[in-house]
C-alpha cells in the first residue's frame, strides 16, 4: 500500500531497464519499496537494474520480458502481471526510445519505431494498468515523460510530438481517473545524463538520474501531478510555449 | 444505488488524516442482521468501520467492502442505577453521552473527540486522559457481540481470548455489532480542572507524575517548537468530575445540564501550508502565554474540558489538500532520555506539530495489540509537505523501539512494517486467535496490509 507520505510497497516498471527508474527504485528502497518487476525487452540491461535494485533493499525483485512495441498484447500482459503479483502500488513507465531524426525524416521504419515505441506504447501500457489500478482500488502510474513534448522542436520533433501525445494520453487519464483512488504523476524532465544520452554534449539545465528520482518521490509525496526536473524548467517552458512561431524556429534548440 | 444490505456504491476513502485514498464498496447496514448479511454475501475483502477518526488507513480496504457501522445506532438498554448501558456497535461517544450525562452517567473513557463509535473505541482499545487512574475502553466493556465473515456470531466476554483480540483488534476479528458497557457516575456535568505552565521537560514530567495520585484526568500540552532551556516547556492540565458544591450557585439547579454544540464550520477548502512552522509558532506562543503561570482552579464543562477541538467541525480540512498524519508514540517508564530525545529531534526538525499532547499511561490490559503500558505517551499531529518529515519519523520509530516503546497503530499511516513485531510482542498470539475468527481471510484493510498484520 502507498502510505501518507506517498511511498509505494510494491512496483511494476515498464521499460525495468532504464537508468532513471534504477535510480528511483533506489531511492524509495531506502523508504518502504520491497517488492518490484522489473519488465523489458533486453535481459542484460534487466538483470543489471535487478541486482542494483536488491542491492538497495528490495528483497523481492523479478523480471519479465515486455515489448513497449506489442502495443496488441499490453491488456493480457499486464492484467496477467497484476494477478500473478498480487497487483502493485505504482506502475512506472519508463521506456522510451530517443531514435535518430535525421533518419526519421528519411526512413519511415524509424519514425514508426519511436512513435510507437514512446506513444503507441506508452498510451496503450498506461489503460491496461489504469483498469487493474482501478479494479483494487488504489494505485498510482508515473509517467516519464519530457519537457521535449512541451513544443516540438525543430531538431527532435519526432521524439517529442510521441512524448507529446504520451503526455495529453496522461492527463486525459489522470483526469478520467479522479475519484477512483488511482494517481497520475506526469514526470518532465530536461536532458538527463542516462545511457539514452550517452555520447551527446548535456544540454544546459542538465540533470542525474538521482535527480529526476529525488523529484519522482518528493512528487508522490505532494501527490502533484506535473513534475518538472529541475523544477525551474517548469518556468523555462511556459516561456519557450508562447515565443511566437519565427522567433521558436530560430533558437538553437 | 440499494442493494440488498442497505445501500452500496464505490467510495474513496480516507482517515481523519486525508491521506493515502482508496476506493471500495460502501455498505451502510442498519440492523446487525444487515451486517450478517453483508458479511456472508460480500466478496472479496471487508472491514468495518465507524466514524472515521482513526488518522490513517486502518478502516479503509481498497478494492474490497467497507462495512460502515454508523447506522447501527440503537441504545439497547439503559440500568441507571447499575451504571450499564447496553448499545449497537455504531452508536457514538457524543450520542451516549448526550444521553446518558442528563442521567449522572459519563463514558468511563474518552478520546479527545466525541465524535467515534463504540465499535471502533473497542476497535483500538482507546484510552483518555484517565488512563494512569482507569486503563482503557475495553476495561468497561462487560461483554459484546462480534460478527464474523462467515456468519458466526459469537457472545465474548473478557473471559474469552477472541475477546481480548478484538480489543485493539482494528476491526481485523470480525464486525462489533454490539456492546454492553460499565458506565461512570457522576454528579455533575462539569469538571474541577487545575492548570498551569511548565518551564520546560523537566519539570512538566515531574509535575505530571505529581499530579498523578491526586487527579482522575491529567495531560500535559507540549510546545514542540520551543528548543535549549525551553525545550518541553508547557502547559498541564489536572481534572476530576466536580460535585455539586463545585458549581456556581446559578448552575446548581442543572448540574447534569450537557449540550455541546460546535460553534464554527472550517472552510472546505483550506489552502496548502496553513498549518506552517510560522503559523504554529504564533499559535504556540499565544496559547503559553494565555495560561496561568501557577495552578490555577477553574469549573468547566466536559465538553470544553475534554473535546475543544469538536468546537471547530471539520477541523482537519484546515491541514489542507496534502492532510496530516499523527504520531503517537509510548516509551516505558526509566526511558525518559529517549522521550527527550523525541522531542528534541522534533523540535530540531522543522517539522511543526501543532500542540504534542504527553500523558502517562497506568498498567496494560490483556489485549493482544493493545497501546497503553505503563509509560509516557506523546502524540504529533504533523502536516505532510516538510521533506524532512519521512526519515524524521522514521528515526523516532528507531528511538521508541530502542526503548522498548510502541506506536499507536490506530494513529499510524506510515510506520515501517518491520517494526511492528518489535513494538507489540504479543502479534503472533493476536494472529493466531485472528485466523481461528477469520478462516478464510476476508477481514483485511490498508493498514493490515502496509504493515503485514496478516501475513
Ligand atoms: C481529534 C481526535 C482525538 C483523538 N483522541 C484520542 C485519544 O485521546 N485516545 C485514543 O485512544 N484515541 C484518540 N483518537 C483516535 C480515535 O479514538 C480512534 O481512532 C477510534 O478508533 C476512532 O473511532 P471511529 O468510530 O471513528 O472508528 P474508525 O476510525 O472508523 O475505525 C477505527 C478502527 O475501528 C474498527 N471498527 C470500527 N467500527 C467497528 C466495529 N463495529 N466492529 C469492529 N471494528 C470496528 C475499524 O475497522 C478500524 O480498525 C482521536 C482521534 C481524533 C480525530
Ligand atoms: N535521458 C533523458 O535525457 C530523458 C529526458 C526526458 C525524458 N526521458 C525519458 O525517460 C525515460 C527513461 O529514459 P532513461 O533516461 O532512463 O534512458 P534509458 O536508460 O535508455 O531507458 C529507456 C529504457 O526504455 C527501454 N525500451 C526502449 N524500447 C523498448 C521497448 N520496445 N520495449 C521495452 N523497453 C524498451 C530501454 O530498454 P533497453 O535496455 O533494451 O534499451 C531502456 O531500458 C524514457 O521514456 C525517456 O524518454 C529521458
Amino acid at each position: 500500500m502507498i502510505d501518507a507520505l506517498g511511498n509505494p510497497q510494491s512496483a511494476l516498471v515498464l521499460g525495468g531497464g532504464s537508468d532513471i527508474a534504477v535510480a528511483t527504485l533506489e531511492q524509495m528502497a531506502a523508504r518502504r519499496l520491497r517488492r518490484v518487476v522489473l519488465a523489458g525487452r533486453n535481459e542484460g540491461s534487466l538483470a543489471s537494474a535487478a541486482t542494483r535494485v536488491e542491492a538497495a533493499g528490495c528483497d523481492q525483485v523479478a523480471t519479465v520480458h515486455f515489448d513497449a512495441v506489442d502495443a496488441a498484447g499490453h491488456d493480457a500482459a499486464i492484467s496477467d502481471l497484476f494477478s500473478q503479483h498480487g497487483g502493485f502500488d505504482l506502475v512506472l513507465v519508463a521506456f522510451g526510445v530517443l531514435g535518430d531524426q535525421g533518419q526519421a525524416e528519411v526512413d519511415g521504419d524509424e519514425a514508426l519505431r519511436i512513435v510507437q515505441t514512446n506513444f503507441t506504447g506508452a498510451a496503450t501500457a498506461m489503460l491496461a494498468a489504469s483498469r487493474s489500478l482501478v479494479a483494487q482500488g488504489h494505485g498510482t502510474i508515473v509517467l516519464l515523460s519530457s519537457v521535449a513534448g512541451e513544443r516540438a522542436r525543430r531538431s527532435n520533433y519526432v521524439y517529442g510530438s510521441s512524448k507529446a501525445g504520451a503526455d495529453a494520453l496522461a492527463q486525459g487519464l489522470g483526469d478520467a481517473l479522479h475519484g477512483s483512488g488511482v494517481h497520475v504523476m506526469i514526470v518532465r524532465p530536461g536532458f538527463v545524463r542516462s545511457k539514452m544520452t550517452e555520447g551527446m554534449a548535456p544540454a544546459p539545465m542538465s540533470a542525474q538520474p538521482a535527480e529526476v528520482a529525488s523529484a519522482i518521490v518528493r512528487g508522490l509525496e505532494k501527490r502533484a501531478e506535473v513534475v518538472y526536473v529541475p523544477s525551474k524548467l517548469r518556468y523555462v517552458f511556459a516561456v519557450l510555449r508562447h515565443l511566437p512561431r519565427p522567433i521558436f524556429r530560430r533558437l538553437p534548440l | 444505488m440499494t442493494g440488498p444490505f442497505g445501500t452500496e456504491e464505490v467510495q474513496l476513502v480516507t482517515g481523519w488524516g486525508r491521506t493515502a485514498a482508496t476506493a471500495a464498496k460502501h455498505l451502510a447496514p442498519e440492523t446487525s442482521d444487515d451486517v450478517r448479511k453483508a458479511l456472508l454475501h460480500s466478496e472479496g475483502h471487508v472491514i468495518p468501520r465507524g466514524l472515521g477518526r482513526s488518522y490513517g488507513d486502518t478502516a479503509q480496504s481498497a478494492g474490497g467492502t467497507v462495512v460502515d457501522c454508523t447506522g447501527l445506532d440503537a441504545v439497547r438498554l439503559v440500568d441507571v442505577a447499575g451504571g450499564k448501558v447496553t448499545v449497537a456497535a455504531g452508536v457514538s461517544l457524543d450520542a451516549l453521552m448526550r444521553t446518558l450525562v442528563p442521567l449522572g452517567l459519563f463514558v468511563p473513557v474518552t478520546p479527545g473527540t466525541r465524535h467515534v463509535t463504540v465499535g471502533g473505541a473497542i476497535a483500538s482499545d482507546i484510552h483518555g486522559k484517565n488512563h494512569h487512574h482507569d486503563g482503557s475502553f475495553c476495561d468497561y466493556v462487560e461483554s459484546m457481540v462480534l460478527d464474523l465473515p462467515d456468519g458466526r456470531r459469537l457472545h465474548l466476554t473478557p473471559e474469552d481470548d477472541a475477546f481480548w483480540a478484538t480489543a485493539g483488534g482494528l476491526g481485523l476479528t470480525g464486525v462489533v455489532v454490539e456492546a454492553t458497557l460499565r458506565m461512570r457516575p457522576i454528579t455533575t456535568s462539569s469538571m474541577v480542572v487545575d492548570s498551569w505552565r511548565a518551564a520546560d521537560l523537566d519539570a512538566c514530567m515531574a509535575d505530571l507524575e505529581a499530579s498523578d495520585a491526586a487527579h482522575r484526568y491529567s495531560v500535559a500540552w507540549i510546545d514542540c517548537l520551543a528548543t535549549g532551556a525551553r525545550l518541553g516547556r508547557s502547559v498541564i492540565t489536572c481534572g476530576d468530575h466536580a460535585e455539586v458544591d463545585d458549581l456556581a450557585p446559578r448552575q446548581r439547579s442543572h448540574p447534569l445540564a450537557f449540550d455541546p454544540h460546535s460553534l464554527l464550520q472550517a472552510p472546505q477548502v483550506a489552502p496548502p501550508g496553513l498549518m506552517n512552522r510560522a503559523t504554529v509558532r504564533a499559535f504556540n506562543e499565544v496559547w503559553f502565554r494565555k495560561a496561568p503561570r501557577r495552578r490555577h482552579r477553574s469549573v468547566e464543562r466536559i465538553s470544553t474540558y475534554f473535546h475543544p477541538l469538536d468546537g471547530v467541525r471539520g477541523w482537519n480540512r484546515l491541514y489542507g489538500p496534502r492532510g496530516f498524519l499523527q504520531h503517537q508514540s509510548l516509551v516505558p517508564f526509566g526511558q525518559e532520555e529517549a522521550l527527550r530525545s523525541i522531542i528534541e529531534r522534533l523540535a530540531a526538525s522543522g517539522c511543526a506539530s501543532f500542540l504534542a499532547v504527553l500523558k502517562r499511561f497506568g498498567p496494560a490490559n490483556a489485549g493482544h495489540l493493545s497501546f497503553p503500558m505503563p509509560g509516557w505517551t506523546l502524540a504529533l499531529d504533523l502536516p505532510i509537505g516538510p521533506p524532512a518529515l519521512g526519515p524524521m519519523l522514521d528515526a523516532l520509530d528507531e528511538l521508541v523501539v530502542a526503548a522498548g516503546g510502541r506506536v499507536y497503530l490506530a494513529k499510524d499511516s506510515r510506520m515501517k512494517a518491520e517494526l511492528v513485531p518489535q513494538m507489540y510482542p504479543r502479534l503472533e498470539s493476536w494472529r493466531a486467535v485472528q485466523r481461528e475468527l477469520d478462516p478464510g481471510g476476508r477481514l483485511r484493510s490498508d493498514q493490515s496490509q502496509r504493515l503485514q498484520l496478516l501475513p
